[in-house]
């Protein structure tokens, strides 16, 4: 019955969501308020619609309903309760439903916080939304339906790739989808833009917070992914430039892009037919990030189930929505002319290259993504890019960036002179070249380039202080007046201060951890001790555990250092009951200045066990540094400035040219 | 109008083109797209042992003269565990035989415990824990069945478990079709 | 500067941005591209000692070897046709298996194939595009079992 309901429920938003799709942006073109008003009646019932559904289907899972086919396929009577749950998006099925929530969820916010939008601009962007949905929702009719029922209804299910039971990708598609989806909003407003053929800093202040939520979930849903891949995998490494890794990094790159051009667009009036491409792109490649991991047309080790059937409707969507949206782009951005001119060298200018340089990280990276394809499509062989390619495209383009990202703040609007801002940053640059010889002569084994990305780290972690300083005047006026003037900052201020230095801190823990991880690989009995990185590694017992549902061979190791308090730790290897199907379980002791990383693998003939030992340096940076770009944001989002009214844009332009040391504000 | 903003649109399409040959490959390629080579050819000769439990196992000349369904299960295979309803209606339904392949079971009494827990669907039951009787049909996960024409040819192979879908629209057609030649 | 010979070094900048991010695009391309090869193209095209390239195909069934004390494991990948010696030092993935599909990074030395990434999927049934291809062009496949002849 409940099954029922949902899939009525579901046919029902289908629906509401053509009305949404349709009455209202016609409604704007006539200039009609009574259909206009439609927008958000629809968005909001729509939501609610897809909640209805949404909550079916998690209740079939939560009760084991067998005569759901999805349910067979995913679940099992045996499995804990958090995987049931995650069970609902950990297959196709579910988790389009997951994205047309989600999508729902966004199109909800922009009708009960957007009141103060221009009638016709939110009647038009909701309009979008709604058509979004609608197509989504087809595909998961007709191609995907998450009711399908199965009858005769099995005893039991065949429960859920024992690799995603786990709590780290229990939570990542969610994350993951909150950012990509996210971006339909942007997309929507930069349609809609295209439309009225008007695009003004209030539009852009419009924008700038739902990028801003987009940006935040992507960061913190690509994080969790490589967090899991760390841990999950057992390889030691945390990105792999796997396509469907790739997949979603390519419109964070975008969206970072967005972000930082819509503040140009806010405060300058200007790269308006720019920050209109890049919304567009951004959407378009979590579009084509959804394609890539459930078509199979690129080969990937971590795509799970992928189907090309499914494909030609992603396909066939993306088509529909990014073509129109091109197309429409090419006939209305001509109208959209900037007001103001610029010095190359000016904030605007250091913003823009950096636009620039993450455009081509971009599109280098959907490059090495789809060139296997292109080359495979042309008959010339069967080839596959690999991470040596992105690394050596990615570093030497974002090497430049971010020694941009830390002068910049110090730039002035329309024109800067670059001698006063590097006066300001003498000290930080002074350090961070210390920082980076000091590396290369402590660090045996220390290459140049590797000591080069910590001291690169340490400018933007150096200078993005500096600016903080610099704002607050610490020193130049009395202590107090400073306190004072921090605790007055914008919150968006303190947002690109938090942001900027996390970015500084994964930086470091990316390059150590790229070039000086220490890895040890030996067979091992009971008893048996090895020293890697200056730790002794004792490997005391392994025993046969059992859990809810698997079975696991758990090594029992003792690390010490210089017979310091010994820690325990107990790399597993499992054994799914029902698959039949073996996990990694590493065990991870964070330290201060990398993690220790253990792996137990397959009994030998002799009884002894394979065993592999990693310290990972500064790996646990990596972690912290994300941590704070996702605080950035949400910092950020809380700033007053989003919650009351758009102002004249007027007023804010005056503002801005005659405050020159105002921050960024991401 | 410029056509320089129409450099998006024009390199989105170049894109496309190639995201829908590499979708068409990807559609010959996928697994389940390999044809299956033994279509339509004879199955070979092959001989296996009755389960515990029953009398007579099941051979190649058991198959000749008559069309029947081979179905390949194991009681290792969830799936199998859902397909069997759909084969003991079919067993009810009494139009046609059913043959059974127990495949690589890991424990010979795991067959046969199973058959009597659920039913058996089964005219003839051979054991095949050495995968003798599964490369015959070219098998390659369970469960999976096979239409065998009175020739002792495969003329319908069903990866996954029959629905009843797969039964009302393709497989009964089948099999009508070969009883009426 | 006037107006119009700004825009014309504003052009030319952005011009030689391009052409530099295109250029490393390339250069990188060119060094990092891995080329696929199953084990009878591997025989047939013998390709240098220092190239590094991946090769494919099913895990030969009762060609893992692993000798006691040391953590190198060799195997065989066949397509059916023709089969290639693998020496690999680590961890090999959860689900790798006798008769299952394999993909290999390595170089190919004197009749070796040194493997230094040994990949196979997360999901069971799971076959890589590649590996189906080199099987089918083998005109053997039907399956795993096949192998057990």
């Amino acid at each position: 019955m409940l099954v029922e309901i949902g899939h009525f429920a579901l046919v029902l938003a289908l629906s509401m969501s053509f009305v949404q799709g349709t009455l209202p942006i016609i409604g704007a073109h006539y200039n009609k308020q009574s259909w206009m008003a439609l927008a958000r009646p629809t968005a909001l019932l729509q939501l609610m619609l897809i909640l209805i559904s949404f909550v079916a289907l998690t209740i079939a899972f939560l009760g084991s309903d067998f005569s759901l086919k999805i349910v067979v396929n995913n679940s099992h009577t045996l499995k804990p309760l958090l995987y049931k749950i995650s069970g609902v998006w950990g297959n196709h099925e579910g988790s389009m439903l997951l994205w047309v929530l989600i999508l729902a969820i966004y199109g909800g916010a922009i009708a009960t916080w957007g009141k103060n939008l221009r009638p016709a601009l939110r009647a038009r962007v909701l309009s979008i939304q709604g058509l979004l949905g609608f197509g989504f929702m087809l595909f998961i009719l007709f191609t995907s339906n998450p009711f399908d029922r199965i009858s005769p209804a099995p005893i039991n299910g065949q429960d859920l790739n024992p690799l995603l039971q786990d709590p780290g990708l229990a939570f990542h598609p969610p994350l993951l989808y909150l950012g990509y989806v996210g971006l339909s909003t942007t997309f929507s407003f930069a349609v809609a833009a295209l439309i009225e053929g008007k695009v003004d800093p209030v539009w852009a202040r419009w924008v700038r917070p739902w990028a801003l939520v987009a940006w935040g979930f992507l960061t913190s849903g690509i994080v969790l992914g490589s967090w899991w891949a760390y841990y999950e995998l057992g390889w030691g490494g945390w990105w792999f430039w796997d396509p469907v890794e790739n997949a979603s990094f390519m419109p964070w790159l975008a969206a970072t892009a967005l972000l930082h051009s819509a503040i140009v667009l806010e405060k300058r009036d200007t790269l308006k037919s720019w920050t209109v491409f890049l919304a567009i792109i951004a959407f378009a490649l979590s579009i084509l990030g959804t394609f890539i991991v459930r078509s199979g047309v690129i080969t990937s080790v971590h795509a799970f189930a992928s189907d090309p059937g499914r494909g030609v409707f992603i396909l066939a969507l993306l088509v529909i929505t990014i073509g129109t949206a091109f197309v429409l782009f090419g006939w209305r951005a001509p109208l959209l002319k900037g007001s103001n001119l610029f010095q190359p060298i000016s904030r605007e200018g250091g913003l823009l290259i950096n636009n620039f340089l993450l455009t081509v990280a971009s599109a280098s990276i959907l490059l090495g993504t789809l060139y296997p394809l292109f080359i495979d499509v042309l008959e010339l062989g069967k080839i596959s890019v690999g991470a040596p390619y992105f690394n050596a495209v990615f570093v030497p383009l974002m090497t430049p960036m971010i020694l941009i990202m830390g002068l910049a703040p110090f730039m002035t609007w329309k024109r800067a002179d670059i001698l006063v801002g590097m006066s300001k940053l003498k000290i930080a640059g002074i350090l961070s070249i210390l920082v980076f010889i000091g590396v290369w002569f402590i660090k045996d084994k220390a290459t140049v380039l590797a000591s080069f990305g910590i001291g690169v780290s340490a400018w933007l972690f150096l200078a993005t202080l500096s600016e903080l300083k610099n704002r607050i005047n610490l020193f130049g006026i009395p202590f107090k007046e400073s306190i004072n003037k921090l605790l007055r900052q914008p919150r968006g201020s303190w947002g690109m201060t938090l942001a900027h230095s996390g970015l500084a801190i994964a930086v470091a823990g990316m390059t150590a951890s790229s070039a000086w991880k220490v890895e040890s690989i030996q067979n091992m009995n009971t008893g048996n001790s090895i020293n890697v990185a200056g730790y002794e590694f004792k490997l005391e017992d392994v025993r046969q555990v059992r859990g809810p549902n698997y079975l696991a061979t758990r090594g029992i190791f003792a690390v010490s250092k210089h017979n310091s308090n010994k820690i325990i730790m107990k790399p597993e290897k499992r054994i799914y009951a029902v698959s039949q199907q073996p996990t990694t379980e590493a065990a991870i002791e964070p330290t201060l200045l990398g993690d220790l990383y253990i792996v137990i693998g397959d009994k030998n003939k002799d009884g002894s066990y394979i065993t592999r030992i990693y310290f990972n340096p500064l790996v646990p940076w990596m972690w912290f540094g994300a941590i704070l770009m996702v605080l950035g944001s949400i910092v950020s989002l809380t700033d007053r400035r989003y919650r009351i009214g758009a102002p004249s844009s007027r007023k804010m332009l005056r503002q801005s040219t005659s405050d020159p040391v105002e921050s960024i504000n991401t | 109008m410029k056509p320089v903003y129409f450099l998006p649109a024009i390199g989105f399409v170049i894109v496309v083109i190639y995201l829908v040959k590499g979708l068409e490959l990807a559609q010959e390629r996928a697994p389940s797209f390999i044809p299956s080579v033994l279509i339509n050819t004879p199955v070979t000769n092959f001989n296996l042992d009755a389960i515990s439990g029953q009398q007579r196992g099941l051979s190649y000349s058991d198959l000749i003269g008559k069309v029947s369904i081979v179905n390949v299960f194991a009681s290792w295979c969830e799936a199998c565990k859902f397909e069997h309803k759909m084969l003991m209606r079919i067993k009810t339904n009494g139009r046609i035989p059913i043959y059974g392949i127990n495949w690589k079971e890991k424990d010979r009494s795991s067959g046969p415990a199973w058959l009597r827990r659920y039913g058996n669907p089964y005219r003839l039951i051979g054991d095949d824990p050495n995968s003798v009787g599964a490369i015959a049909f070219g098998v390659t996960k369970a469960p999976e069945s096979f239409v065998i024409d009175r020739k002792g040819f495969i003329r319908l192979k069903r990866t996954g478990p029959i629905t009843p879908e797969y039964w009302e629209n393709k497989m009964l057609p089948t099999i009508e079709r070969l009883i009426n030649q | 500067m006037k107006p119009k010979n700004k825009r014309l070094s504003l052009i030319v900048a952005t011009m030689t941005a391009l052409a530099a991010s295109v250029a490393l695009i390339l250069v990188a391309f060119e060094d990092n591209v891995v080329f696929f090869y199953s084990p009878s193209d591997l025989l047939k095209k013998r390709p240098g000692p220092t190239q590094k390239l991946r090769i494919g195909g099913l895990v030969k069934k009762d060609s893992i070897k692993r000798e006691p004390g040391v953590t190198e494991v060799s195997f065989e990948v066949t397509d059916l046709n023709n089969s290639v010696p693998v020496v690999f030092n680590g961890i090999l993935p959860d689900l790798f298996r006798e008769e299952q599909g394999v993909v290999a990074e390595g170089r190919y030395r004197e009749q070796l194939f040194y493997a230094t990434q040994i990949l196979a999927k997360h999901d069971e049934q799971y076959m890589p595009p590649e590996v189906a291809e080199s099987l089918k062009k083998s005109g053997k496949w039907k399956g795993p079992v096949e192998l057990e002849k």
